[in-house]
């Protein structure tokens, strides 16, 4: 893939636990973005940076602007104020093919296999800087055949290293919810990222499928992508995340590992006071329940 | 049966016949070769196909007769008025809603009728009336014997309308070979991937607004095709020929032969006409013969029938047999949109 | 059926009515009516600066051609300031006005427009208009006074209203179904037909067996009780048409896109029915037709155009208390806001959408009856509109009702002022152009809100 596997991301050991903290080696700088609709204040980011090689979790109760501030990073929304950087070059009002090919790809959260196009055709639609994509020289196929072949090749290879290959000529409209997600995931790999950005990679997959998926994420990290991506489940987060951003009513409100997080008052106070859908821990559970009670 | 032995079943059959793979089948398969490029493949919801046609017709016939190109020359106009239709519909609707397209489209396609017959256009388009004096530069490359009837069986044409329909259906299949190489190439999988899901595609660093905009451009293009055939054949550009019910005949014709295959919009467009004067002609024998009273139907209503049965036809088509009458009903399933 | 759910029993019997006229009209064809003779007409007057009264103008030499040049006919105006000239068939013909017969002081408005092409139906009288102005005519522009301006702005308000009742039932559909209705047209024409039907013959007109009946059955009713028969069956067409073709098709699961080319075929089905039985020409009201404006003020307008316009302004005052006041209206705009968050919040969607189709139908009736007594009868004239209804829609907002109405409003307005800069034959080519341009500009419309699109 793009970086060297070996190399080691450098450490967020001694980054400080606060909102909007500078790191060694950031991959993506936010400053100060803003999103309003209608009257409502969607995401209010004052700063935030992504370390690069990492895994980064973006948590927050619903409704906390997680998506939105998706959407405003990979262009498919524009900000009403502010600036973001990818590797230092602004990448603001970029739309989203160019950021895509600028090697900052993004899944969604609800699933989008493109249903009449095969799995196969799916994982070369992910292929970037195709020659036959150009209308003038997609009718000579001797233009293009040779690269459609090594295309191919990439793509059955991540269909193997995500177990999809005996579906390589189905249709994607025919895969179960959770080959979905996969299916996605390793299109958007076929663009060699730098950046994945994973919208609620694990919602509606069942746990059998998480454990896999969730090996595959670590796997990206180990091959130098910086993965960023927003969830739910405490758990996956704890699993597998270096960092945890939190958002709530579009600020971010907290940042560190999640051992600093389930601890953080600010992060309590964003989950009890909005509608939280998954206790922090076991001990806070266990709180919840007895007051219940 | 009176009935049945009252109709001339031959000379229905051979009026089928000539229907089937008449000007208006080659017209109309080259129309819906172009919309199945717009909605067949990128999901493109245009409903003035006609406005393109009628590009394509002004172009050619004003090519000639305001401008004294040659014949070669003006069906490059023809084109480009096509090109210059799309690109003004595509600008302000490709990045939003399916449905605006839809609207513009069809306003568009009626803003062009109502223009080329306006008064104020008449020193251009001879308002109403039409440009006549431009078929005969074409007329003139014709290497068939004009006085002689060509053809096989019930299809006899004069030269010149033999030629027409033999070019113009070398011309359909030859669009035909075009749309299959793009559609079997990369790009055509980016346009398939967009319709599908226009998001999906532009996270993969496809810029959909452009591609979209292509597969606009080249639908019409193809539509344009199709007008100049027409008005070729029929030797008149008149601004009352491109009416909205063509367009919805055209997605008939579309949708009958399975939308989103190479070469179904032929298919369609051959069945379309050859049932058209089927039925066509076989009431109107039932009505001249006296089987339908005339207070139910006189001889102008056939016409008007014949409307009805295509958008009776259009609604049936779309309930049961969405896929068309040779689709298969798996691969329609996966349609989730 | 399942009519059980809606127990009012105005609704059940309006189905019932709306099914008999439906099978009636596809089963049997309409009497017949005479026809004539085409002719061409045209009555000179000027507006006397002073007392503000039209005056005719007799003695003028006009000709009438075909649009080849080949003269028909000449003569001059009758002391009316009128003159018909018979014509063979139906086309298009020019009329010449010769300026050099013209009494002194009173001149064409503008100069360069000596001539007026009409396009004469099948045995139809078709007029022909000239402006005439007391004192020197100007060029166009300099032409345009406070009074025209007015004139035009109150015919735009006008024609906005009926096109707003027709646009809100498109919109609000649209709204809660996502599902652009191409045959929303062909309901306003249905509205104008079956008053048109009720007006001269009744049920008579379809039953034959009924005649000799005392009215509505066995005879024509006045336009206002026939205006209310095509109301409650517009209602009840709206009501059917939903049940029978579009609910199921929800059910299924049929994609938006699909439904939308249904609605396209179902709008070619029934504009050549209509066509089928009731023919090609225009014609009018029985009741109501021939009126002389009223003044008011700078503004000429006649009696039926005051009155109709003052029962639209009230029946969409009475939508607009019905969706902002009402419970049901309520649960409309919710789910045209969010389909999703509505159902979940316990409204019964489907119930929703139904009555939105049912009061769609109602509206898009009622405005055809208005639309027909204004201008004319005709089988085209759902089509004809359709565009500017979707003009209308698009510019206040997709989706919203009261974007609809200002849309539509200034849809009419725009058409009709526009016709002191452009040809009458052009304008509702501006309106389609303005449709673009707000695409370009505002895609959500006036009145929408910003969605996130791409």
């Amino acid at each position: 893939m793009t970086a060297d596997a070996t190399t080691a991301p450098t450490s967020l050991d001694d980054v400080a636990h606060d909102p909007g903290v500078a790191k060694p080696d950031p991959i993506l700088v936010v400053d100060d973005m803003r999103k309003r609709f209608g009257g409502v204040v969607a995401v209010d980011v004052d700063r935030v940076e992504i370390q690069r090689g990492a895994i980064t979790a973006l948590i927050g109760p619903n409704g906390a602007g997680k998506t939105t501030f998706f959407n405003l990073l990979t262009g498919f929304d524009r900000p009403d104020a502010g600036h973001s950087r990818l590797d230092g070059h602004s990448i603001d009002r970029k739309s989203p093919h160019t950021l895509a090919r600028l090697g900052m790809v993004r899944t969604f959260q609800l699933t989008k296999a493109l249903s009449k196009l095969t799995v196969i055709e799916n994982m070369k639609l992910g292929a970037v800087g195709q020659r036959g994509e150009h209308f003038w020289q997609s009718l000579a196929s001797p233009l293009w055949r040779g690269q459609e072949r090594a295309i191919e090749e990439r793509a059955d290879a991540l269909l193997a290293r995500f177990k999809l290959d005996h579906m390589r000529e189905e249709f994607a409209g025919t895969l179960s919810g959770g080959q979905r997600k996969l299916l996605e995931m390793a299109r958007a790999l076929m663009t060699e990222p730098r950046l994945v950005m994973l919208d609620e990679p694990m919602a509606g997959v069942n746990p059998a499928l998480t454990q896999s998926l969730l090996e595959h994420v670590k796997n990206l990290r180990d091959e130098g992508i910086t993965v960023v991506f927003v969830e739910h489940d405490m758990d996956v987060v704890r699993d597998i995340s270096q960092w945890v951003v939190v958002m709530a009513e579009g600020r971010i409100i907290a940042e560190g590992p999640h051992e600093s997080i389930g601890a953080n008052r600010a992060v309590i106070d964003a989950y009890l006071g909005a509608h939280h859908d998954a206790p922090l821990d076991l001990a806070e559970e266990e709180e919840w329940l007895e007051e219940e009670a | 049966m009176p009935v049945i032995a009252a109709i001339d079943w031959g000379l229905v059959l051979d009026q089928t016949i000539q229907a089937g793979l008449g000007v208006d089948a080659v017209v109309f398969a080259l129309a819906a070769i172009g919309l199945n490029v717009h909605f067949g493949y990128s999901g493109l919801l245009n409903f003035g196909q006609v406005g393109f046609m009628a590009m394509g017709a002004y172009g050619v016939g004003l090519g000639i007769t305001l401008w004294n190109l040659n014949p070669y020359l003006s069906l490059l106009v023809g084109v480009g008025f096509a090109i210059v239709l799309a690109l003004l519909l595509g600008v302000p609707t490709l990045r939003l809603r399916a449905d605006y397209l839809a609207i513009v489209t069809i306003a568009a396609a009626e803003i062009i009728r109502i223009i080329a017959r306006s008064t104020a256009m008449r020193p251009i388009t001879r308002g109403a009336e039409g440009l006549n004096e431009f078929a005969g530069d074409f007329y003139a490359l014709n290497p068939f014997n004009p006085s002689i009837s060509y053809g096989i069986g019930p299809l006899q044409y004069r030269g010149n309308f033999f030629f027409i329909i033999l070019v113009g259906w070398i011309i359909t299949l030859l669009t035909v070979l075009f749309v299959w190489q793009l559609m079997r190439s990369p790009w055509g999988r980016v346009v398939k991937a967009i319709r599908e899901d226009e998001d999906a595609a532009r996270a993969l660093g496809k810029n959909a607004y452009w591609y979209k905009m292509q597969a606009l451009i080249i639908g019409g293009v193809i539509g344009g095709v199709a007008g100049m055939v027409q008005v070729i054949a029929k030797a008149t550009v008149q601004p009352d020929t491109f009416v909205p019910p063509i367009t919805f005949f055209i997605w008939t014709v579309l949708i009958l032969g399975g939308v989103g295959k190479t070469f179904s919009p032929v298919v369609g467009s051959i069945i379309f006409w050859g049932l058209l004067a089927f039925t066509e002609n076989m009431i109107r024998q039932l009505v001249f013969e006296g089987f339908i009273p005339s207070t139910i139907m006189d001889a102008n209503q056939v016409g008007q029938v014949r409307f009805m049965l295509v958008g009776i036809g259009l609604a049936m088509l779309m309930i049961f047999r969405p896929q068309g009458i040779f689709g298969s009903r798996e691969e329609m399933a996966l349609d989730d949109r | 059926m399942t009519a059980g759910r809606f127990p009012t029993p105005t609704l059940g019997r309006s189905v019932g009515v709306a099914l008999l006229v439906l099978m009636t009209l596809l089963g049997l064809a309409a009497p017949a009516l005479a026809q004539e003779g085409e002719a061409v007409t045209t009555t000179l007057t000027y507006r006397d600066p002073e007392t503000n009264d039209r005056v005719p103008v007799s003695n003028v030499t006009i000709s009438v051609s075909t649009e080849d040049g080949e003269v028909l006919g000449e003569g001059v105006t009758d002391e009316d300031g009128s003159i018909l000239v018979p014509v063979e068939g139906a086309g298009r013909y020019v009329l010449t006005l010769d300026p050099d017969t013209l009494p002194e002081g009173v001149s064409l408005t503008d100069p360069d427009r000596t001539t007026a092409t009409v396009e004469a139906e099948v045995g139809q009288t078709v007029r022909a208009i000239f402006g005439l102005t007391f004192g020197e005519g100007g060029p166009a522009r300099e032409g345009i006074t406070l009074r025209q301006v007015l004139q035009l702005t109150v015919e735009g308000l006008k024609l906005g209203l009926f096109l707003g009742m027709a646009a809100i039932g498109l919109s609000l559909i649209f709204g809660t179904t996502g599902l652009v209705n191409f045959a929303h047209g062909e309901m306003v024409t249905w509205g104008m037909l079956t008053a048109y039907f009720f007006n001269f013959f009744g049920l008579a007109g379809a039953f034959g067996f009924l005649a000799g009946l005392p009215p509505p059955l066995g005879g024509g009713v006045n336009l206002i009780i026939a205006a209310l028969f095509a109301v409650v069956i517009g209602a009840g067409t709206g009501w059917l048409v939903d049940a029978w073709i579009f609910a199921p098709l929800r059910r299924r699961g049929t994609s938006l896109i699909s439904q939308l080319v249904i609605t396209i075929g179902l709008s070619i089905l029934l504009r050549y029915i209509f066509l089928y039985i009731f023919g090609g020409n225009n014609r009018f009201f029985r009741d109501y037709t021939a009126q002389t404006a009223m003044k008011i003020g700078l503004v000429e307008i006649t009696p039926k155009d005051l009155i109709t316009a003052i029962i639209s302004i009230l029946v969409l005052v009475a939508v607009g208390v019905l969706l902002q006041g009402t419970k049901l209206g309520k649960a409309m705009r919710a789910v045209a806001d969010n389909r999703d968050l509505a159902e979940s919040s316990g409204i019964d969607v489907q119930r929703v959408i139904r009555l939105v189709w049912t009061f769609g139908g109602a509206l898009a009736g009622l405005g055809g009856v208005f639309i027909g007594l204004s201008e004319q009868v005709s089988w085209l004239i759902g089509f004809r509109i359709l565009l500017l209804i979707f003009a209308g829609v698009v510019l206040g907002g997709l989706g919203t009702a009261y974007g609809a109405l200002v849309g539509s409003l200034l849809v009419g307005i725009g058409i009709q002022v526009s016709t002191l800069f452009i040809p009458i034959e052009l304008k509702n080519v501006g309106a389609l152009a303005v449709l673009a341009l707000v695409l370009v500009i505002r895609p959500q419309g006036i009145l929408g809100r910003a969605e996130r699109v791409g």
